[in-house]
């Protein structure tokens, strides 16, 4: 395949900032985003923390100039709007250019956050409940949503493979620009936190009670978070033509599925393996001059083993420095890839590694350990990026410095 | 999409409210009903899934594995390269249970299975368990788009060369509370009605369907390859921009063919007076082509165009039009390239163009 995709702009909204500059803060100083459960209403408030974005529904509205829309918007189209439209903004996209302009996002429960809403007065009598409360409930809503106020119709869809959602976005939106069906991909995953996916990760017992701490030997779970993140995928060729600047090259990206178990991870993580290995392969970048892995990590026992063993198995003695940021952002689900590509962006910029935070004793399994710290002038070239889902549905992105060829 | 190599449909399978899970048979008896809603005809799932796994396993996925088991013996295919699909609303029975549980119980005693399967992507991740497939395995999950998403992923995988074997499918359920609203927002026709009236009395709403079918599209074709899997296109009519007719004519060109050289249009229409303007305008293009449908035999849903593609495949390969699909007869003019048409609630609009191997 001929061209190679470039980033040219790219947003994100978390629990740990608003944008691209607060998040950079928070990850270089250290501050978490995990704290209490404020957003709704549940008897596991004061007992399991969340790591929310700490911005009202109507804040949001009244950011993005939409007050008095707030029918029509789901939290998680809102929080999609707020990454968005700072991704298009940095990379100069405005409606009405001529490019073929395709908007690819992800999520996992849609507005799972208004359905929850509806429902208990539907259960009583399918008569009864505001259908204004459900209409926006399926995953295509927020996308279209999005997309509509970025005003992109050339190619809209919506992924949804669970926690690896967005990469997969971010995938399907390079495969489009090298097959010259697009010039240009706006390309992410948004979600809401949601009673729903609060309890349904409950009822698996893999949430930690002190927030997680990934790769740890006494790590008891993931903690949810919320946000969005995405990012403008534009053909090299297209990029250099109009003189933009360019973050970063997605050089390689690799799909694969676990094939175990519906929500576990395989003792030897072939799925997780795979991802990467085909990353990789994509890219021709050799592994041993991988600068970081930004892991999957999310906290569970299950997960945090199998990712350490297939990283293991992949790299030998020569695994580089790897962490996971989750304790930072809280698993933001269907957002949680495009969040980490973010981040992995940040870190070949600003030329640093940022650490696993709240990781104390290692894992008894592996002889790898996180990066405890953070590590300034790490000649940052090569970022790999890893999201696992439920499912086996496994994702690995690689994003490099950008040199022109 | 540049045409560089070709691809196949060389096996189907669908679970429908129409007995079609049997490949031998095609619409020879037809299900024609009283009502607003139409529920599939389900195999005998103990012929497809163990039973032990089966007890717990939700209806969507229990369409799905069926449908795609069905699809690969048809294909001889065992180990697909890439299986991708579409769903609107993923697993809905699963969502529900959680959901009323969830506030039944207030937040306690809950039991993980029904989370579990509520993901979107579960369908595929069954599929992929079952056969072991550790290969690309990708959901989407948008509106009317969704399937058509899916085969545009599937098209791109194949002429990459990275597949040579695309296990692609749209599936989506009906449950009675998912019928209940979107029978409340007007999508369906308040009472029951002739299913084979449909067109012939437009009304406001549809009839609500479900179903799930798969295909195996190969970049290699089987001995019998049902159709070749020519271009799609996903488009909306909200900008003003674009009109039925110039998207239609983007996409012949793009395709290289002309209104003349289309056979047969296989058109997505459903009796709801609020989208019938669009089957006038696009079949009104096509004087001497044949005309046929599908929405009274399988319902309207997010991925009925997954039904669309399946009809037109087997029309394409048996080279007849079943007597219960035929809008307007084409005669005696042999079948050689089906334009299917497909519209979901005013959003999401959709062509596939397929072609007689």
């Amino acid at each position: 395949m001929g061209n190679r995709v470039v980033i040219t702009g790219y947003g994100i909204i978390s629990s740990i900032g608003i944008n691209a500059a607060e998040v950079l803060q928070s990850l270089t100083e250290g501050i978490s985003g995990i704290g209490g459960i404020t957003r709704f209403k549940t008897i596991h408030k004061g007992k399991l923390p969340l790591a929310e974005v700490k911005k009202s529904d109507e804040e949001l509205l009244e950011l993005f100039g939409l007050t008095g829309k707030k029918k029509n918007y789901t939290r998680t189209s809102l929080l999609g709007i707020a990454a968005a439209s700072q991704a298009v903004l940095m990379a100069g996209i405005k409606p009405g250019q001529k490019h073929r302009t395709g908007f690819i996002s992800a999520n996992t429960v849609g507005g799972m956050d208004r359905t929850e809403d509806f429902y208990p007065l539907f259960l009583e009598n399918p008569s009864k409940g505001k259908l204004s409360g459900v209409i926006n409930h399926d995953c295509g809503d927020s996308t279209d949503k999005i997309a509509g106020f970025l005003e992109i119709d050339d190619f809209i869809t919506t992924i949804s493979t669970a926690c690896s959602s967005s990469a997969n976005a971010i995938m399907l939106g390079a495969e489009m620009i090298k097959a010259g069906m697009l010039d240009r991909v706006v390309a992410g995953g948004t979600d809401a936190v949601t009673r729903f996916t609060l309890n349904g990760f409950n009822t698996l017992m893999i949430l930690d009670k002190e927030g997680c701490r990934p790769f740890d030997e006494n790590r008891a779970g993931l903690t949810i978070g919320e946000g969005s993140a995405f990012l403008v995928l534009e053909a090299e060729e297209t990029a250099l033509k109009e003189g933009k600047t360019i973050a970063g090259l997605l050089s390689g990206y690799g799909n694969a599925n676990d094939a175990y178990h519906q929500t576990a991870s395989s003792p030897d993580g072939i799925g997780a393996g795979l991802a990467m290995a085909k990353a990789i392969e994509m890219s021709g970048v050799v592994p041993g001059n991988i600068s970081y892995i930004n892991a999957h990590g999310t906290g569970t026992q299950n997960n945090d083993l199998s990712e350490g063993i297939a990283i293991q198995r992949l790299f030998g003695d020569n695994v580089p420095p790897f962490s996971s940021t989750k304790p930072y952002t809280g698993h933001t689900l269907g957002a949680a890839a495009a969040i980490e590509a973010v981040i992995s962006l940040l870190s070949i910029s600003h030329n640093c590694i940022f650490p696993n935070l709240r990781w104390i004793t290692p894992m008894k399994e592996l002889f790898i350990r996180p990066v405890a710290c953070l590590q300034r002038d790490a000649g940052v070239e090569h970022v790999l990026s890893n999201s696992f889902g439920f499912g086996g549905n496994n994702s690995s992105l690689l994003f490099s410095k950008y040199k022109p060829l | 999409m540049t045409a560089k190599n070709t691809i196949y449909i060389n096996g189907l399978g669908n679970v429908s409210p129409q007995k079609t899970a049997d490949n031998n048979r095609f619409l020879d008896e037809v299900s024609r009903v009283e009502s607003n809603r139409l529920a599939c005809f389900e195999p005998n799932y103990r012929d497809f899934i163990s039973p032990d796994i089966l007890r717990r396993m939700g209806r969507l996925i229990k369409m799905g594995i069926a449908s795609s088991r069905i699809c690969l013996e048809d294909a001889g295919c065992r180990m697909p390269d890439a299986i991708i699909t579409g769903t609107g609303l993923g697993c809905m029975e699963d969502t529900e249970k959680f959901l009323a549980t969830l506030i039944r119980n207030k937040e306690e005693l809950l039991t993980p299975t029904s989370f579990i399967q509520s993901t979107h992507n579960t369908v595929s991740a069954q599929i992929a368990l079952l056969l072991k497939c550790h290969n690309y395995n990708f959901t989407y999950v948008h509106r009317g788009w969704s399937f058509e998403s899916a085969l545009i992923d599937s098209m791109i995988q194949l002429k990459n060369g990275r597949s040579v074997t695309v296990l692609a499918g749209g599936m989506d359920e009906l449950t009675n509370g998912s019928f209940e609203i979107s029978r409340r927002l007007g999508l369906w026709r308040r009472k029951p009605v002739d299913t084979f009236g449909l067109f012939s009395h437009p009304a406001k709403g549809s009839i609500a369907g479900e179903g799930s079918a798969f295909f195996l599209l190969s970049s290699v074709p089987s001995h019998q390859p049902y159709a070749i899997l020519d271009n799609i296109l996903t488009f909306s009519l909200s900008n003003h921009n674009k009109l039925l007719p110039s998207a239609l004519s983007s996409f012949l060109e793009r395709s290289g063919t002309t209104i003349g050289e289309i056979d047969l249009v296989v058109c997505g229409m459903n009796g709801d007076t609020s989208s019938a303007r669009h089957d006038k305008e696009l079949t009104g293009l096509f004087l001497n082509s044949g005309i046929a449908a599908w929405k009274h035999l399988s319902g309207e849903y997010m991925t009925s165009s997954s039904f669309g593609l399946w009809l037109a495949s087997m029309i394409m390969k048996h080279q007849v039009v079943p007597e219960a699909a035929v809008v307007r007869s084409m005669g005696d003019r042999p079948i050689r390239t089906i334009l299917m048409y497909n519209h979901y609630l005013n959003l999401n609009h959709s062509f596939i163009l397929i072609r007689k191997p």
